[in-house]
């Protein structure tokens, strides 16, 4: 089972969340910050911090941690509020 | 939405939530159990489909339990609860559920003291970093530190290095020798005694090092953690020593904060924990003090899952009582309250052996980001206080923003309350600790979602 991110398929077991699963693929940032731009990734893995946001298939400020990732996703690293493309 | 209104709704399908309706059903009640998680089990018993218990404690009690609950809604994030006429609504996620009595069972997470680097990825709370192992079969790194206080660290260690990590070494800032003060909590709780030595020699067997008074103070990389600064502490958690170890994970924590939205909301009375926790005021039926909400677990004070699965059984015979007229019986209540009272005797103890010592602000520098969700450090709260006269939480929260970003304070209105009461030269009281706790929407919602209900 596989979902992409950016241009890189990565592999996913059932039951894994998208942030597991990027974890497990080397991953460690897939994310920066509105303020100064930092990058961030899991930290309290239970959906309590919202470090670990990401757009998933269009939709921004997905907990990352939380979402189970399913076969053929589209994930996309969130910059900001993740609404660069909607101006607002 | 069910057509009647539950007998009960219980929040959370942790240990305490779990017991509690298992309770209340076996008494005749008709329950629903609701949780943001598709799976029963809260952080303790988190599991993957499949999982057969390996590695997990009581995971017969799990099962146990699983088999008594007829309705879960898993993956129903509950964002807000209000009463309506006797009973309550609850707003969630997948819809509004009603009930005739809630009770509480929500859990705790991990408490947090920032460092300088601690918003670098590879930084994971502890808790993190075991629920990526248990839920998902997933190890935080291939070297990794394990830092803070508490008992909690010697599972999260043992399992990592179980899984294959190098785990670089425990580092407990605390002298858990205060332990021994306590011989009669001890005693009347030798399970725990040794699930803890069967840590340690895991540790041991793995070569892991264990050492008490150290932490890691600090945390480097650019992209990443590639290294952290291991302190030595003196008895207050002031650094007497330095040194750098490589590495590119760090699980770290002090502790747990209680999930305390759904009580506020509902205008529960709270006092402050011998943790120095913020939890829910709850009788011996596990009342709280508002009519028809029962707590259990560590909303009303952070002690496990022994304690958990007791408090949780009498709220769900309590509750049954009330709302269906079945009374329990008199002597299973009275051996309950019995356990209550070791298992609460041996989490006071644990409190006393790991209390969070002011030395911890002393780690931190202008830079370092007190909440990492708005990007609020040190110079700005302190000028919130120094410069704009500032005494309290609440206040610097307006004035400075720690704890008005996507997580509400839930990572740092603990490390901020301390840091405020110590600027103003106090303690931390539960006035300040409530002033970053209060969360009228306890999930994010979106407008779609808020339309709908």
């Amino acid at each position: 089972m596989r979902f992409s991110f950016g241009d890189r398929e990565i592999e996913v077991e059932p039951g894994q969340s998208i942030g597991a699963a990027l974890i497990a693929a080397g991953y460690r940032s897939w994310r920066t910050t509105r303020g100064e731009g930092a990058p961030r990734g899991v930290f309290c893995g239970i959906g309590v911090c919202f470090d670990c946001l990401v757009v998933v298939n269009g939709r921004p400020n997905q907990r990352a941690c939380l979402t189970d990732a399913r076969p053929g996703d589209r994930i996309e690293p969130q910059e900001g509020a993740g609404r660069a493309g909607l101006a607002c | 939405m069910p057509a009647s209104p539950a007998d009960l709704a219980v929040l959370g399908a942790g240990p305490a939530g779990l017991a509690a309706a298992a309770a209340a059903s076996r008494a005749g009640a008709n329950v629903v159990v609701i949780d943001g998680n598709s799976r029963v089990g809260g952080q303790y018993w988190r599991h993957r489909d499949g999982d057969t218990g390996r590695g997990h404690h009581h995971w017969s009690v799990l099962t146990g339990l699983r088999a008594a609950v007829p309705e879960f809604l898993g993956g129903h994030q509950v964002w807000h609860v209000e009463r309506i006429g006797d009973g309550f609504a609850v707003h969630t996620s997948g819809g509004e559920v009603r009930c005739r009595a809630l009770i509480v069972a929500t859990g705790a997470y991990d408490r947090q003291l920032p460092f300088p680097g601690w918003t670098l990825p590879g930084v994971f709370t502890a808790g993190g970093a075991q629920a990526l192992l248990k839920g998902h079969g997933v190890t935080a790194g291939r070297r990794i530190v394990v830092a803070g206080t508490g008992p909690f660290l010697l599972p999260v260690a043992a399992g990592l290095a179980d899984a294959g990590a190098h785990v670089v070494g425990v580092f407990e800032a605390g002298s858990p020798r205060g332990f021994v003060r306590h011989p009669g909590a001890l005693l009347a709780n030798p399970g725990k005694l040794g699930e803890g030595a069967g840590y340690l020699r895991t540790l041991m067997r793995h070569r892991i090092p264990y050492r008490t008074r150290t932490t890691v103070a600090a945390a480097h990389g650019t992209e990443s953690v590639s290294s952290a600064t291991v302190a030595t502490l003196d008895a207050d958690w002031r650094v007497l020593r330095r040194r750098e170890v490589e590495c590119d994970a760090i699980a770290v924590g002090y502790g747990f904060t209680p999930q305390l939205e759904i009580p506020l909301q509902l205008g529960c009375a709270t006092r402050l924990d011998a943790d120095g926790s913020l939890v829910a005021r709850a009788d011996d039926q596990q009342r709280a003090t508002v009519p028809g909400v029962y707590l259990a677990g560590e909303v009303c004070g952070v002690g496990g899952a022994p304690l958990s699965l007791v408090e949780g059984e009498l709220a769900g015979l309590h509750a049954a009582w009330t709302t269906i007229g079945a009374a329990p019986d008199n002597a299973r209540v009275g051996r309950l309250l019995r356990r209550r009272r070791a298992n609460r005797a041996f989490a006071a103890a644990l409190h006393d052996a790991h209390p969070v010592r002011p030395g911890w602000l002393t780690w931190l520098d202008g830079q370092t980001q007190l909440c990492r969700c708005e990007e609020v450090t040190v110079d700005r709260v302190r000028e919130s206080i120094v410069d704009l006269g500032a005494t309290d939480t609440r206040a610097v929260k307006l004035l400075a923003r720690p704890g008005m970003g996507l997580c509400q304070g839930r990572v740092c209105g603990y490390a901020t309350s301390c840091f405020v009461a110590d600027a103003c030269g106090r303690q931390p009281t539960e006035q300040d600790l409530l002033g970053v706790a209060a969360r009228p929407i306890a999930q994010p919602v979106t407008l779609g979602e808020l339309a709908r209900d």
